[in-house]
């Protein structure tokens, strides 16, 4: 069987810790050179996937290739072909980013010049250039980041596993380690990429695989996953709470489907499919029986929606993931 | 397999094989590196070690007996090495615990390093620290008074089997830090270090303990090393009855050989084992 055109295959991947399953029949083919986005809860298999596809654990039943070799028969020349880039950035914070990258570069078998010679080629890359002899305790969030990818790509390697690259990281970091991204895709690497911030996914990913309890659910782009759940909601605000129950019955007459409300918010929400004309409906509707609105708006499912209706439960908010 | 669309370094990357001795190397420049850069912890370290030798030699120096009437100080050195060798323990488990919790060991995993390379790295690096902590002991000893009357051979050989105890502690160290997590690790270790420590017949003779610890105290590893380089640095001590008393150079050697046969393999399974 040819696994040519796919950088990552996994079949039937399953892993058990202790008496949970962590993978319970994982499928997943990432064609070389996308970006693939794997979404799911905490617990999902996000992380285990990555690590067995990664060499760090080794799988009980299935087969995995990433870049043309079996990770359980020839890690080490998966690893060759690899770059990892984990939660938490895997650096000496002793030593200086330049040191740092000459190590990995060594640890790769470069040899000595070599090694010092892609690591102020990666410095130069990565925007660490002034800041290469200093040591990494001293660099931000945004800087070790962008250093660890840097690490990553000493090889300049096939495939690149990015495993929640920017927990923990302001707006600014984050932007900058996705336009490191972007670039190494440009150059023809292929990235899995595991988050749980569904805009990130939207960001960077070509294909998205929703996983929910060790196994991918739904697979699709972005596009189609949001179209999947049927097209636009209308939400409606009402000025008064007093108001929300008329409003529920006047939304529910002209969309023909049973709203769902949100008391705090004093919001009535309903999905309407593709009808051009139903906020128009729902605004006259609810003017003729005199209810005023505060605010209302038409508006596409957001990855959080697919997320919400394939799972059953949100992802966390970035809100929750700073806190 | 095609990779004609990854990216081109100006760099040749056509890597050489992954090899036990070159990531060694690799490795034990990094830890070499790292002191250079951060010596804090380790300057700490020494200096704890001299402080430790100049409570003893003038603090309670002036209210303890050395049998025989010998010198306290040339009585007290030979323990005081050896004490040194485990005072350094937490430092190798405190590294590997680290590189552990911080995701290093996963990176090293994911790259085609030797897996006894990162473990044996720490071994070595930390034996060259040994090593330097020895040296700065030795001098302390003889800027207070210690001699070594053995001859050159025999001071050699005293010397070697305080580093071979230390080595021996160090994959005690490893394994620890393998197995524990975080402070945990810290904790047990210096835990375990006073009571090896002053369980021995570094300080105090066993025959003055209880006839039980007595026993423990004149079987701990510690007491083979520090009667035998005594005796092999010509300096006084306790003697003894039992026998681990009279045969204290063969249990110098045998102890801490014993220590590595049952560390080393233990904290290799234990390191291959993190793959699950």
């Amino acid at each position: 069987m040819t696994t040519r055109g796919d950088a990552i295959v996994a079949e039937g991947l399953r892993k058990r810790y202790r008496d949970r399953p962590a993978l319970d029949g994982f499928d997943l083919r990432v064609p070389q050179g996308t970006v693939c986005g794997l979404l799911g809860p905490n617990g999902a298999g996000k992380t285990t996937s990555v690590r067995i596809l990664s060499t760090l654990l080794r799988l009980d039943e299935g087969r995995a290739e990433v870049a043309g070799f079996d990770v359980s028969r020839q890690p080490d020349q998966v690893r060759y072909r690899i770059g990892l880039v984990g939660q938490h950035p895997a650096l000496d914070e002793a030593l200086s980013g330049r040191q740092n990258l000459v190590l990995f570069g060594r640890l790769f078998h470069l040899g000595r010049r070599r090694a010092r010679q892609r690591a102020v080629e990666l410095l130069e890359r990565f925007g660490l250039a002034d800041a290469a002899e200093q040591p990494v305790s001293t660099y931000s969030g945004g800087m070790r980041r962008r250093l660890d990818l840097a690490a990553g790509m000493i090889l300049a390697p096939a495939v690149l596993f990015l495993d929640e690259p920017t927990t923990g990281l302001d707006p600014r970091g984050r932007n900058e380690v996705w336009e490191s991204v972007r670039e190494l895709v440009r150059a023809g690497t292929t990235v899995l990429l595991t988050t749980q911030h569904l805009d990130e996914a939207d960001q960077l990913a070509d294909r998205i695989s929703v996983v929910e309890a060790g196994r991918v659910i739904a697979e699709g782009t972005p596009d189609d996953l949001k179209t999947q759940l049927g097209g636009d909601r209308i939400e409606v605000v009402v000025a008064a709470p007093a108001d929300l129950a008329a409003a529920v019955a006047q939304v529910r007459r002209v969309a023909d489907r049973e709203p769902t409300v949100d008391v705090d918010r004093r919001m009535v929400s309903v999905r309407v499919g593709h009808q051009a004309g139903a906020l128009v409906d729902v605004l006259r509707a609810l003017d003729a029986v005199n209810v005023p609105v505060a605010d209302v708006a038409l508006r596409r499912p957001t990855l959080d929606d697919v997320f919400l209706h394939l799972t059953g439960h949100p992802t966390r908010t970035a809100e929750e993931v700073a806190a | 397999m095609s990779a004609a669309s990854v990216p081109t370094p100006v760099v040749d990357l056509t890597p050489g094989r992954p090899a036990l001795l070159a990531d060694s190397s690799t490795l034990i420049w990094r830890g070499l590196a790292r002191w250079r850069r951060d010596p804090g912890p380790l300057v700490a370290s020494l200096g704890f070690n001299i402080l430790i030798v100049l409570m003893f030699a003038y603090l309670f120096g002036g209210a303890l007996q050395v049998p025989g009437g010998g010198s306290y100080r040339e009585f007290l050195m030979p323990g005081m090495f050896v004490m040194t060798m485990v005072f350094g323990i937490s430092l190798t488990t405190i590294a590997v615990a680290e590189d552990l919790e911080r995701g290093m060991t996963d990176r090293l995993r994911s790259m085609p390093v030797s897996p006894l390379a990162p473990l044996v790295a720490r071994a070595v690096a930390d034996l060259l620290f040994a090593v330097v902590t020895l040296a700065v002991l030795l001098v302390t000893g003889l800027a207070i008074g210690w001699r070594a009357h053995g001859g050159g051979g025999a001071t050699l050989a005293a010397v070697g089997l305080i580093l071979l105890l230390r080595f021996a502690l160090i994959w005690v160290g490893i394994f620890l830090g393998l197995v524990t997590r975080g402070q945990t690790a810290v904790v047990a270790v210096q835990t375990l270090e006073f009571p090896l420590g002053f369980l021995s017949n570094a300080f105090v003779a066993p025959s003055t303990m209880p006839a039980w610890l007595g026993a423990v105290a004149a079987w701990n590893p510690l007491s083979a090393t520090v009667g035998a380089t005594r005796e092999l640095f010509g300096n006084p001590g306790w003697g003894g009855d039992s026998w681990a008393a009279q045969h204290y150079p063969w249990l110098a050697v045998l102890w801490p050989v014993v220590l590595v046969a049952i560390f080393l393999p233990l904290s290799v399974a234990r390191y291959r084992r993190l793959a699950g």
